[in-house]
């Protein structure tokens, strides 16, 4: 797999392939949806069963779910304001989605469905006919104020209507491609650096001492993309948040 | 008792008269780093750019104008591109957002 034929092959990793068998295959349900499937599970069941207790001592996974709740709390109120809280759990189910699946991708044997644009563009989609509705449901006509400051020149307004509507489209697919290339990013270079591990390892006497150097390396590397794992999903529910702030205030 | 309770209050509504209880500027809580602002430039551009291509491309099949509208969104996208790099490193409380 890793080194077969003296060549690194990082990209066959995100493959999609037949999950579940024969009933899979009937339906097309890759390992892809599996995983996503995987990940609402987990966040269900932290979320249910974290909170069964209800203790007022938290243990463990109750801690757990009451920080992550109140983490998205403080992202939405401080973001958005305080009438944002009714988006609260929209972000809240973005952030857990987006953060399990990065750190689930993380194991091995696991899938990243966050390492593939059709997911990822999915979810800013959604993000984004979500703030277009809103701020037409909150401001109706106004709303196509937004693409023209009041102030500016008239006479500039063939110039400035066509660039703040191809920022304003821009926007999903910086918030889908952000997300894609740095899952992307982080698993080649994993990959990459484990298939040296192999290779120098086979190279004789000194071969195997010279693959501790790319050992050390995807030491370091794993915990750097736990790091970004976090960090993307933060980034993407922070934005949501941004561009739902947009929404509902219009600048 | 009580009176030390209406301090508090009173002092936190100075406070946020004074916007002292704002600490943080700009993209608050947008995580720095200049790996990370220059990815995210970086995408920012690129997105608007690919936006303004394909906007072109599909106006010109539409209008049977190839390349003009093309071209003109090829500049479009950039100017949007640059734009949303402005708009990155702008703080948030400027006005128009």
């Amino acid at each position: 797999m890793a080194a077969e034929g003296k060549s690194i092959d990082a990209l066959s990793q995100f493959e999609l392939g037949i999950a579940l068998g024969p009933l899979g295959a009937s339906v097309n349900f890759t390992q892809s949806n599996l995983h996503m499937v995987i990940v609402a599970v987990l966040v269900f069941a932290l979320m249910s069963y974290g909170m069964r207790a209800r203790a007022l001592v938290p243990g463990r996974l109750q801690s757990l779910a009451e920080a992550s709740y109140e983490f998205i709390m403080g992202m939405v109120t401080e973001q958005i304001g305080h009438e944002g809280r009714r988006f609260f759990p929209f972000v809240f189910t973005l952030f857990m989605f987006v953060l399990f699946g990065n750190m689930l991708g993380l194991f091995p044997y696991a899938f990243t469905f966050t390492s593939h644009i059709a997911a990822t563009f999915a979810l800013a989609a959604m993000v984004f006919v979500l703030i277009t509705v809103v701020a037409l449901m909150l401001h109706g006509k106004k709303f196509f104020g937004y693409f023209f400051p009041e102030g500016a020149p008239i006479w500039l307004a063939p110039i400035i209507i066509p660039v703040e509507i191809v920022s304003y489209l821009s926007r999903p697919i910086s918030l889908s491609i952000r997300l894609f290339a740095n899952m992307v990013a982080g698993h080649v270079m994993l990959k990459v650096f484990a298939t040296f591990i192999v290779m120098l390892a086979g190279l004789g006497a000194v071969g195997p001492f010279l693959s501790l150097l790319p050992l050390t390396i995807n030491v370091a590397l794993v915990g750097f993309e736990v790091l970004v794992a976090f960090l993307q999903a933060y980034v993407f529910a922070i934005l949501t948040c941004i561009y739902l702030h947009d929404a509902v205030h219009l600048h | 008792m009580s009176e030390q309770d209406g301090f508090e209050k009173r002092l936190n509504e100075a406070r946020a008269r004074q916007g002292l209880d704002r600490a943080e500027g700009g993209k608050a809580g947008l995580p720095g780093g200049s790996y990370g602002v220059g990815f995210r430039a970086g995408v920012e551009v690129f997105s608007a750019l690919l936006v303004g291509v394909v906007a072109g491309l599909l106006l010109d099949r539409w209008l049977g104008t190839w390349p003009w509208l093309f071209l003109l969104m090829f500049v479009m996208g950039s100017a949007a591109g640059l734009l949303n790099v402005f708009r990155l490193f702008k703080p948030r409380g400027l006005k128009r957002d």
